[in-house]
């Protein structure tokens, strides 16, 4: 046997099917397994292990524009004493599959206890390599996020099948009540989980408050606390009414509130807003933000396929944030009320940290 | 904006040199161009005659003169101007901008720093300042601390943290130092540090740690973004200018990217940058453990390759936040619709690598330190590691065709070689993978990240994959296309499947093409767009590669295309001259109506900013790469004139494939490259040329020495070590040289031409159209024959020519331009004794001294030259050099402070790393003018002379004499003092380093009390290292000014006899008739 054959003998074929007939021949890396979603990019340079951990990723096909990836391989999957992951954003990768260009067989990094393919294939998620991550981005730029999948040997392995049909905030909302950090005299923040980055949790406790995360449908209003946390998550927002009621009935209330990403757009649906969808979203760490009625600009770590019709906010709303670059809603607040919130990451993890100012802003008003 | 200013005043950054090159006129070109839109009015002082940004239209008015605090207060004071930037032309300007500043000047005319304050840059270029700075923030720096007993050692290292370093202060060539794992070996280096030194500095030593570097820019309203980071191959100890850089990151995680990135972004705030800085890293690769390297706060050359890694433009930008605008005002110059306030996402890797010519110096140390060599660097744009790194090591043409399949290396050492760097180090890693070194062995080595280990390992397995077949066609499809993607050339792939049975190249290399195409694997073309394809964008901003399976280009098959072949990386012999000749082609093309293409890959040029033309492909100029986008682009034709040796070269081989070559024909382009060819013709049209001929033993050349007599000028087609020409005046030499340097054989023939000494050296830069000649411009060197072309200081127009001379060389260049029916531009270099003319070369291209002939007779050759080549009648312009009443002097500069122990002397190879060109009224005002641009000063007292041969001597008595006149003090050694006492000329005798006595002429130089060193060599011969040597080496570095020509000496010290620096106009360019 050749040098060659031996070489090729590792290699198995993958293809890349888009909903509008594109086909992408590329090779598989992870876990060999046929997989459908909805496919999205993102073009962050770094941060894989945050992304695909990311909740909010859940029923997505995950295109990385960045062709080189799994250079540092995977960090361990370990917990701090309080249940939170060390490096990661959650117990699990919640992507359904990584797209990429091309692939590190080989990794290095002195936190690195795996390459991204073993990972991969640990935690049973696809992923492919060796394909024009480029021309993909320029079909979901121009048609928009479209539902494919990734087959194989046969094209119809799989169905292909659209992730925002269902709750997938329900799939990946914790199920129970879990309180971190807890003590005498602190702080007490309820943090409605939607599929919450675990850097969330880290950047409130960080300041010293105790955290109780409740499932995304659980009525808090009967618990004693001093603000409300609305996290991040996968999917439609209309298809979290439940949620939805709840911080309604905060919004009575004074307590101050504060929402992140699909928070924001809880919010504003409660303050009577409404929702739409992004063409193809904004996945990146180079999103450009403008503070309302402010010379400060910021750029954030976004990942959100929907977006906050400013057109709609009532008399009582108004925006907080504005990209710059399409001119939409990037978080809003109350007029006269403690509420506000961001569509980007301010807790970024991964991306950058430009703006994590907004938890501080939010503890000072507790 | 909301500064009202309407005259701004920009310094650039004089000639190029080591460290200072091309990338600033770069970023002035583009300062002034953000400006300019602004409606501001723009005065530039530049003597780089050469740049884009000295030609007409850029800035409104520009003045030729030193960047320095004497001249800058007049034009000041002249100009008046309400602003002025500091931060586009280098360290030059910047140190200028502070010395303006802390005379006052700054003040006294009321000129106002527009983007970073002037207290900001002095923060960060003073060590201490800048380190109590960071400290205030808590952000870490370099320390060392000196300490004074072993306990304090102690202490202060188990502070800083094992690795550490022991030097003993004040003790030079690093006695008593060395570095420290643990406190055993602390305490025994320790004790004999103190044996050298009562203090000792204790540093923490960051050996092996990564080299991170990022681009952050602020504005006035404290908005941040880091542009672009980017990462060092080589790890910390070798100059980020030595390194091969990459972009992004490659080995940092998320978190680490952006701690660093946080950090930038907090210095930057800090010192209150307003506009665009660097701030460098190293970075521990075994924690997140990290320390400040340096802040530069201005625009550099990391940051014109980040705006071209990237496609944002920092010094557009830079300008326009000096000016007051904030981020959020700015447009993205590609997308033309989204911010300006972004961080570019990159869907490609870039890398950076340097290119060094170290082989043109006798005696220069070739280790890689903490001091750059470099004279130049390319960027290579790819969609994997492994392309990147192998069209960048392709493109600084040194004759590699990638990591593996080049001629073999002969390493004696390879440990070695992996331990202290070189600038052939990457090769000693290709090497190493193929003797059996392991990824790991060769990590304990270099240091280098695995990361990068393992991709070059990648393609040596690859090439490995291939050679295990013989024939193209048996390599399976995925096999071949694995290779491409990895960057592998058709070259590369036909020397690993024909390996040592190869024999012609470049046919085998077409038999691979031909078999790619059938089997359709083809590259694609990708736009640079600053965000990943996110937004649509109208960019024309390209690279080619073999990962992807789509063009983003259309093309629309018009043939309304002209396509311009670029410069490559800046070498010695080609630089910023030939980046001004393509700048000017894609100007005029554009200008008559075509759609402009640029090929080129250095990011120091004006020529690969997108704006500059109509389609940018950032890639290679292989024959190989170029036929690929020709097939693309399917142009109406391909310019290869104003390129430089690199596109005059392809001319012959895109001819063959059937390329329309515009203007003169390859087949004339070979007729006069080709020596065999062109002495034909010459002896054809009876024209003279200095005798030669290609031999193959020493007894022919020993046979051919006899007829034509020493000396003559040795080619060796086959270099051993050393420089590769050399002159040699008599048999010894001769012999010496042949043995040491040269391989004699019928393989590796050797070319003796007769060298005419005491002969002057005459230029005509020209451009003729169907063979007549169109316009000329004809210039004189100072220096006679001997010294390279790209070394000599050049007059023009000529000024000490015979009519009959001039008649003599206008009449053979018509013949010259009829026979090779030269359409386009063309140079020939003469010899002129009496009035005997040879011709010693022609080139049927733009030549250095294009723009420098242009812009004094302000005729542009390139835009005549390009209406030629388009096809359109040009008429005969009506002005010519006679009618010029300023006369212009093109003076080279050296960079010999940067390369340890070489010689710095001049000779037939050229050793300038650029130049500059002043005008004057007459030819001191602008031979001072020019010398003193490229750093000479006029001495204060004393003068060290030793002149050389009797007839140097007797060529330097009248200067000698006017010294003395003029109340100088001169010191001389032997010969020279006593060929003064007999001409009646007082001075002081001086001993060489091998004799005794004093005083000792070493000894005066390291006391600083001589202000200026004349040291002839005796001939031309590169010799050994002795006397002179001694004292070159001596004056170059201790910063005394050197002058080692006889008859440049005598120019110089004529002028600054005749002219002090206030007789200097202060004239612009356009107050020049």
């Amino acid at each position: 046997m050749t040098q060659y054959t031996e070489y090729m003998q590792t290699e198995k074929k993958a293809t890349l099917i888009l909903d509008d007939g594109s086909v992408f021949q590329g090779i598989s890396f992870g876990y060999e397994k046929p997989v459908a979603g909805e496919v999205v990019f993102n073009t962050a340079m770094t941060g894989y292990p945050e992304s695909l951990t990311d909740p909010s990723y859940a029923g997505q096909l995950m295109v990385l524009t960045y062709p080189l990836v799994g250079n540092y391989g995977v960090p361990n999957r370990s917990y701090r004493e309080d249940g939170i992951a060390t490096f990661m954003e959650s117990e699990k990768i919640h992507a359904e599959a990584i797209i990429i260009s091309d692939y590190s067989h080989d990794h290095s990094h002195w936190n690195a206890i795996n390459s991204l393919g073993e990972w991969l294939k640990n935690e049973q998620i696809p992923g492919i390599y060796g394909v024009d991550t480029r021309a993909i981005t320029k079909i979901l730029r121009e048609k928009g996020s479209m539902k494919g999948k990734i087959v194989l040997n046969d094209p119809d392995e799989i169905e292909f099948c659209d992730p925002n049909a269902i709750n997938q905030v329900a799939r990946v909302s914790c199920k129970e009540v879990t309180t971190y950090g807890a003590g005498e005299g602190k702080k007490h923040v309820v943090l409605v989980d939607c599929g919450v980055k675990h850097n969330i949790i880290r950047c409130l406790l960080d300041r010293g408050v105790t955290v109780t995360r409740v499932p995304w449908d659980y009525d808090f209003n009967h618990l004693e606390y001093d603000g409300l946390f609305i996290s991040n998550g996968p999917g439609d927002p209309d298809t979290c009414d439940a949620a939805v009621q709840n911080i309604r009935k905060a919004l009575v209330g004074d307590k101050p509130i504060c929402g992140i990403c699909m928070g924001n757009q809880l919010l504003a649906k409660a303050g009577g807003a409404s929702i739409f969808k992004l063409k193809y979203g904004h996945r990146s760490h180079n999103q450009p933000v403008r503070m309302v009625g402010t010379n400060r600009c910021f750029i954030t770590s976004q990942n959100h396929g929907y977006a906050v019709d400013n057109d709609t906010l009532s008399a009582d709303w108004e925006p907080l944030f504005i990209n710059m670059n399409d001119g939409t809603n990037e978080g809003i607040r109350h007029k006269t009320k403690p509420f506000f919130s961001a569509q980007f990451h301010p807790e970024a993890s991964s991306g950058p940290t430009d703006t994590e100012f907004i938890f501080d802003l939010f503890i000072e008003k507790l | 904006m909301d500064i009202d200013i309407r005259k701004v005043l920009v310094l650039g950054s004089g000639a190029l040199k080591i460290g200072e090159a091309g990338e600033f006129d770069y970023s002035g070109s583009q300062a002034l161009k953000a400006i300019k839109e602004e409606g501001i009015e723009t005065v530039l002082i530049n003597p780089n005659i050469a740049t884009v940004q000295t030609s007409e239209g850029v800035a409104d008015r520009v003045y030729f003169l030193p960047v320095t605090l004497f001249f800058v207060e007049k034009v000041i004071e002249k100009e008046r101007p309400e602003g002025i930037l500091l931060a586009f032309g280098g360290q030059t300007a910047l140190n200028c901008g502070v010395a303006l500043h802390q005379s006052g000047i700054l003040e006294k005319y009321n000129v106002r720093v527009l983007g970073t304050p002037v207290q900001a840059i002095m923060d960060t270029e003073d060590r201490e300042l800048f380190v109590k700075k960071l400290d205030e923030i808590d952000v870490k720096t370099i320390k060392s601390e000196a300490v004074e007993n072993i306990e304090d050692a102690r202490r202060a290292a188990a502070e800083l943290g094992y690795p550490v370093i022991i030097r003993a202060a004040y003790a030079l060539g690093g006695l008593g130092s060395g570095f420290c794992d643990n406190e055993e070996e602390l305490n025994e280096l320790a004790v004999k540090a103190f044996s050298f030194s009562p203090q000792v500095l204790v540093e923490k030593s960051l050996k092996g740690w990564k080299e991170v570097e990022y681009e952050v820019v602020r504005d006035r309203f404290d908005n941040c973004i880091t542009v672009c980071n980017m990462e060092n191959f080589d790890p910390l100890g070798i100059h980020t200018g030595e390194s091969i850089v990459v972009a992004p990151s490659q080995t940092l995680t998320n978190s680490e990217y952006h701690k660093l990135r946080e950090l930038a972004i907090r210095i930057i705030r800090h010192i209150g940058i307003v506009g665009e800085c660097n701030v460098q890293y190293a970075f521990d690769p075994e924690s997140e453990d990290y320390r400040v390297i340096e802040v530069n706060a201005r625009l550099s050359r990391s940051s014109a390759l980040a705006s071209k890694a990237t496609g944002y433009p920092l010094a557009f930008v830079a300008a326009k936040l000096g000016l007051g605008y904030g981020l959020f005002d700015l447009k993205n110059s590609v997308t033309k619709t989204t911010s300006a306030f972004f961080e570019p996402a990159l869907d490609y890797v870039v890398c950076k690598i340097p290119r060094w010519d170290l082989g043109k110096f006798q005696g220069v140390v070739r280790e890689l330190g903490s001091s750059m060599k470099s004279v130049g660097e390319v960027m290579a744009i790819g969609r994997t590691f492994e392309e990147a790194i192998q069209k960048g090591l392709r493109m600084i043409s040194q004759g590699m065709h990638g990591f593996v399949e080049n001629k073999e290396l002969v390493i004696a050492d390879i440990d070695k070689a992996l331990n202290e760097p070189t600038d052939r180090r990457v090769f000693a890693i290709s090497k190493a993978f193929r003797t059996g070194y392991t990824i790991d062995q060769i990590y304990d080595l270099t240091k280098i990240d695995k990361w990068f280990l393992q991709k070059l390992y990648n393609i040596i397995r690859t090439a490995e994959m291939l050679e295990s077949y013989d024939k193209i066609a048996d390599i399976p499809d995925e096999l071949f296309r694995l290779a491409k993607v990895q960057g592998f050339s058709d070259y590369q792939i036909a020397k690993a499947i024909f390996k040592d049975q190869l024999q012609d190249g470049e046919k085998a290399s077409l038999q691979v093409r031909q078999e790619r195409k059938y089997r359709n694997i083809l590259p694609v073309v990708k736009q640079i767009d600053t965000l990943a394809a996110e937004y649509p964008a109208q960019t024309n901003y390209l690279y080619l590669t073999y990962s992807g399976t789509e063009n983003d280009v259309h093309y629309l098959g018009d043939k309304r295309s002209i396509v311009v072949l670029g410069s490559g990386a800046y070498r010695i012999g080609s630089s910023v001259e030939f980046d001004w000749c393509g700048v000017q082609a894609l100007n005029t093309i554009r200008k008559e109506g075509w759609r402009s293409v640029m090929i080129n890959y250095n990011p120091e040029t004006v020529s690969t900013d997108y704006d500059m033309c109509d389609r940018l492909y950032f890639d290679e100029l292989t024959f190989e790469r170029v036929m690929d986008i020709l097939e693309l682009e399917n142009p109406h034709g391909v310019i290869v004139s104003t390129g430089g040796q690199i596109p005059n070269n392809l001319a012959i081989h895109l001819d063959e494939q059937h390329v329309n070559i515009l203007g003169t024909t390859a087949k004339s382009i070979d007729n006069a490259e080709d020596r065999e060819k062109f002495s034909a013709m010459l002896d054809r049209i009876g024209v003279d040329q200095p005798r030669w001929k290609e031999l193959s033993s020493i007894d022919d050349i020993n046979t051919f020495v006899d007829e034509v007599g020493f000396p003559v000028l040795v080619r060796p087609s086959y270099v051993l070590s050393g420089v590769a020409m050399n002159v040699c005046s008599n048999q010894e030499e001769l012999e010496r040289f042949l043995k040491l340097a040269a391989n004699v054989s019928k393989k590796h023939p050797v070319v003796v031409s007769q060298f005419i000494e005491h002969a002057k050296e005459v230029e005509m830069d020209a451009v003729a159209q169907n063979g007549e000649i169109v316009m000329y411009a004809i210039s004189e060197h100072i220096e006679f024959a001997g010294v390279h072309s790209g070394d000599a200081t050049i007059q023009f127009p000529a000024q000490k020519l015979y009519v009959e001379t001039v008649r003599r060389i206008k009449g053979i260049s018509k013949k010259i331009a009829k026979e090779l029916n030269i359409s386009g531009p063309f140079n020939i270099q003469y010899l002129a004794k009496g009035n005997e003319i040879k011709v010693i070369e022609c080139n049927l291209r733009a030549s250095r001294s294009f723009p420098f002939v242009s812009k004094v007779l302000k005729i542009n050759f390139i835009e005549l030259a390009t209406c030629v080549m388009l096809g359109l009648p040009v008429e005969k312009p009506s002005k010519n050099e006679f009618d010029l009443e300023s006369v212009g002097i093109k003076a080279s500069q050296f960079s010999f402070n940067r390369l340890q122990k070489a010689d710095p002397v001049l000779g037939v190879d050229m050793a300038s790393t650029g130049e500059v060109g002043c005008l004057g009224n007459d030819t001191s005002e602008a031979i001072l003018t020019s010398m003193l641009s490229v750093g000479y000063r006029i001495p204060e007292k004393n003068i060290l002379l030793s002149t050389g041969t009797p007839r140097q001597k007797v060529d330097m008595l009248d200067a000698a004499r006017l010294l003395v006149e003029k109340g100088y003090k001169l010191f001389a050694t032997g010969g020279t003092h006593r060929f003064l006492t007999e001409n009646g000329i007082e001075s002081i005798l001086v001993y060489w380093p091998s004799e005794e006595g004093t005083p000792q002429a070493l000894e005066l130089l390291q006391n600083k009390q001589i202000d200026m060193v004349v040291n002839i060599p005796r001939d031309l011969s590169a010799g050994e290292l002795d006397n002179g040597y001694k004292i070159r080496r001596a004056a170059i570095d201790l910063n005394v000014p050197l002058l080692t020509n006889a008859r440049l000496a005598d120019a110089f010290i004529t002028a600054f006899c005749n002219l002090t620096m206030d007789d200097i106009q202060i004239k612009s360019w356009d107050e020049y008739k």
